[in-house]
């Protein structure tokens, strides 16, 4: 009888957030619909009350069904047989429950079965499902595929595949292989055109998530000869026409209902996606952006399970003749836990409207031509969503692993047992800082942001809000940081070094990381006071985590880099 | 072949979480300290009548529940479900009703819908806990009745295969139509809510709700399928002494906290003569009359 959506006040602050409003009104195209499907919005406030109510449906089956079945999932698992996957158990009944719920497609249009729903109300279904099972999220989350087929793909191809992942089909992204992870360039599948124009595939994926999907999205060599990401394309593969087998999923240490697999391609027929050795440098990349941001999310609701989790013990455990939460040392923890939780959410969430804003107006552009000053727009919170979504994927997994650990910690002796959620959650949080990027390639993706300005730029804009006297000085506590990020991105871009700027990236990113969830949680706490207490522990933390860096880079000679180096 | 399937369910008190205000002094139920939700077996009956409407395309799933206008809720929550129509039996008259009163008026209200081929609810509500209504409702429709149901397996040939759950273990059964069956809280749990559904149906209205909302009744005028039926004592011709208090042989006496202290059960035999011996044991004993 649990509500993951109505038991976190927090949702809410964010699913109202101002910029909704109008989010809403350029999705919804003026409420054109309203007279051509009965469930569409009237007018904004419908539509607002429509989310609501929709996530709570969502945060139900996630408190009573997803939640519950979690711990059977992770023991059970998937298994494979005759070169097909058999999901666990509760794996099929979660996906059962979100089907009957229709929560698949719930950001596709209406005409092709879908909500509609802008990326916001969607992520924070993601954040809920992952509080429930970080590894179903996997599989639901994957509808997110169908993005990247209504955005390239052809109407045939987008009214023959959209209504069926509306329907509840899954789906999969067959990116990776063994030869090639983080270096997509040295995919190798390979697709060959036959005489009648149709195409097929042969070869290999790895470390493919829900990979006896019903619908692929694979990425191949379709240039013969070629070597790098200009000879690939990307296909769609039905699992109605056969041709692709799982040879074996991989024994994970997390996440374990989530079957990760390996595939074998037998002249699998397949349909050419967009335009030909577009594969990866356009339509892969979008993929991408989109798989990160759930990440995002997923890294957030592991958070907030963990942050349940450990506050619920450290209230019910006595030490000593009183509970375990009346000790600082272990209040600091929940504290800085909660910070970084609230954090990582409001900076989940501010990337999603910029994606939000940037990807409705692309497809307001295939319609009609923008305005001047909405191509501007576009322009504006394009750049912007290509800022913060490698910064909130990275920042929120670090955070999400940190907090699991912390959980942990809070657990004691028991939490290293395996009678505690707390130890599948540190489990299934690990893979967050890995896969769709490591950390390490989120920082690579967002210095470029550094260096050009663009989160400074967003920083300054910031500075802007207006606070109540009470924030004043938090507020000026965020200028000093900024100021000493400034120096620090100056002394590093100063010395003209390519390899000293790449060696202390991930310093800056941070500083910058933290700079900008203490301003948007110093504008939460505008709207809604709860939050206050989160911004001054956020803060708090953040300004001796910039000083920290701050004062690495300050005392770094450059020649001291050959140290490190191998 | 498709069904007309009617699912009776009620809005009740949530009893699961009943605190220290649950009851007022009068030894009545302090509703407003109670939240109204949907009786849990009822939505166990819902979900039974939304497979079958799955497995015979064509099938139509009406919800009818008792009670003031706010009852449409329970109406809503069936819409979104799956349902395809409902009805509110409101009316004064109605009300302090008793099972035999509640049955009755029930009864009428399903003649007046006139097309059924199976009423389903759930074996009992968990507020009044009797079970009674359910076969009540049977006896005044002259229908056969399968209580006890967890599973509604076909309907075949006018009959339906029906898995009953008994003390001893399940017992499968075949019944003629039309037919009511009662469901047992461990069938299948009802599905959720759907989106679409949802969106489609949150401004259905009963008029009693929306009698002051013109914007909502012009609403409900444009989208036909937002109107909840609402139904009174006359429109369904029910003989009002049998309705309500005044139709109720039960008269609540008091109230008081029992614990149980029988240690184990007994099983009587399912024969004349040995309920009766059972009943003057119980006279005897003074556990009734």
């Amino acid at each position: 009888m649990a509500n993951f959506y109505t038991d976190n006040p927090s949702l809410k602050l964010h699913l109202t957030h101002p910029m909704m409003e109008k989010i809403v009104e350029l999705k919804e195209r003026g409420f054109a619909d309203a007279d051509k499907f009965d469930y569409a919005p009237q007018n904004f406030e419908d539509a607002m009350d429509s989310y609501d109510k929709v996530l709570e449906i969502v945060g139900e089956i996630c408190g009573d069904i997803i939640a519950e079945n979690a711990e059977d999932v992770d023991h059970n698992g998937p298994r494979v047989e005759n070169g097909r996957v058999v999901y666990a158990e509760g794996t099929k009944k979660n996906l059962d429950a979100c089907r009957k719920a229709g929560l698949m497609g719930m950001s596709m249009p209406r005409r092709l079965g879908g909500l509609n729903f802008p990326i916001t109300p969607y992520i924070m279904a993601a954040d809920i499902v992952s509080r429930a099972d970080a590894g179903f999220e996997n599989l639901w989350g994957l509808q997110d595929c169908a993005e990247t087929i209504y955005e390239f793909a052809s109407d045939e191809q987008k009214e023959k595949y959209i209504p069926r992942v509306c329907a509840g089909e899954t789906m999969s992204m067959d990116l990776t292989e063994p030869d090639a992870g983080s270096d997509l360039q040295s995919v190798m599948l390979k697709a060959s055109q036959k005489e009648d124009g149709s195409w097929v595939l042969n070869g290999v994926k790895r470390f493919i998530t829900n990979g006896d999907s019903d619908i692929h999205l694979v990425l191949a060599r379709s240039e013969e000869g070629s070597k790098d990401g200009r000879g690939l394309s990307m296909f769609i593969y039905d699992k109605r026409n056969c041709g692709v087998t799982v040879r074996r999923i991989e024994n994970k240490m997390g996440i374990k209902g989530s079957p990760t697999c390996e595939l074998v391609y037998k002249d699998a027929p397949c349909e050419l996606v967009g335009s030909r050795r577009l594969g990866l440098i356009k339509y892969v990349m979008a993929l991408m952006n989109g798989a990160r941001l759930g990440i995002a999310a997923q890294s957030v609701g592991l958070s907030e399970a963990a942050y349940r989790e450990a506050l619920a013990y450290a209230k019910e455990r006595t030490q000593f003749g009183k509970a375990i939460i009346e000790f600082p040392a272990v209040a600091e923890i929940l504290s800085v836990m909660k910070a970084k939780l609230d954090a990582s959410r409001t900076l989940l969430y501010a990337c999603s409207r910029a994606v939000d804003i940037y990807k409705i107006y692309d497809d307001i552009a295939k319609e009609r031509k923008l305005t001047p000053e909405e191509k501007a727009e576009q322009k504006h919170y394009s750049k912007l969503a290509d800022a913060l979504t490698p910064l909130a994927k990275g920042m929120t997994s670090e955070f999400c692993n940190q907090n699991t650990y912390d959980c942990i910690q809070i657990h004691g002796g028991s939490g290293f047992m395996k009678d505690y959620a707390c130890e599948r959650l540190y489990r299934d949080a690990r893979i967050t800082s890995i896969y769709e990027g490591t950390t390490q390639l989120q920082v690579v993706a967002a210095i470029r942001h550094v260096t050009t300005g663009t989160y400074a730029a967003y920083i300054s804009e910031m500075e802007k809000t207006e606070v109540c006297a009470e924030d004043e000085q938090i507020k000026n506590t965020l200028i000093l940081m900024s100021q000493q990020y400034s120096a620090a991105v100056e002394a590093v871009t100063g010395i003209k070094e390519p390899k000293f700027v790449d060696f202390m990236a991930r310093r800056l990113v941070e500083m910058t990381g933290h700079i900008i969830m203490g301003y948007l949680l110093l504008a939460d706490t505008q709207r809604d006071p709860e939050v206050r207490r989160s911004l001054r522990v956020y803060v708090k933390y953040g300004q001796a985590e910039v000083a920290r860096h701050a004062d690495f880079i300050a005392n770094f000679r450059p020649e001291q880099i050959e140290d490190y180096l191998y | 072949m498709s069904l007309n399937i009617i699912v009776l369910a009620k809005q009740v008190p949530d009893t699961r979480n009943v605190g220290k205000d649950a009851m007022k002094a009068d030894g009545t139920i302090n509703r407003a300290a109670l939240p109204a939700i949907f009786n849990p077996e009822d939505l166990n009956a819902l979900e039974q009548a939304l497979k079958l409407k799955e497995m015979y395309p064509g099938s139509k799933v009406t919800l009818l529940t008792m009670g003031p206008g706010r009852a449409a809720e329970i109406v809503r929550e069936g819409l979104y479900r799956g349902a395809d129509d409902g009805i509110v039996l409101s009316d004064r008259a109605f009300a302090g009703a008793d099972t035999l009163a509640t049955s009755y008026a029930i009864s009428a209200a399903i003649r007046k819908i006139g097309a059924y081929d199976m009423i389903i609810g759930g074996r009992q509500a968990i507020d009044g806990d009797t079970a009674q209504v359910g076969p009540q409702v049977a006896e005044k429709l002259g229908l056969p009745q399968v209580t006890y149901a967890e599973d509604i397996i076909s309907v075949e040939n006018g009959h339906a295969i029906v898995k009953r759950r008994i003390e001893s273990g399940v017992e499968t059964v075949k019944a003629p139509l039309p037919l009511v069956v009662t469901v047992n809280g461990s069938a299948e749990p009802c599905r959720p809510r759907n989106a679409k559904a949802l969106q489609k149906y949150k401004y259905a209205a009963a008029p009693s709700e929306v009698a002051n909302d013109e914007a909502r009744k012009e609403m409900i005028a444009r989208r036909p399928y937002l109107s909840v039926g609402e139904w009174n004592a006359e429109f369904v011709g029910a003989d009002l002494s049998q309705c309500g208090l005044a139709g109720s042989p039960t008269k609540v006496k008091a109230i008081e906290n029992v614990v149980f202290t029988a240690k184990e059960a007994r099983e009587i035999p399912n024969t004349d003569q040995d309920l009766e011996q059972l009943i003057k044991e119980l006279i005897a004993n003074h556990t009734i009359g």
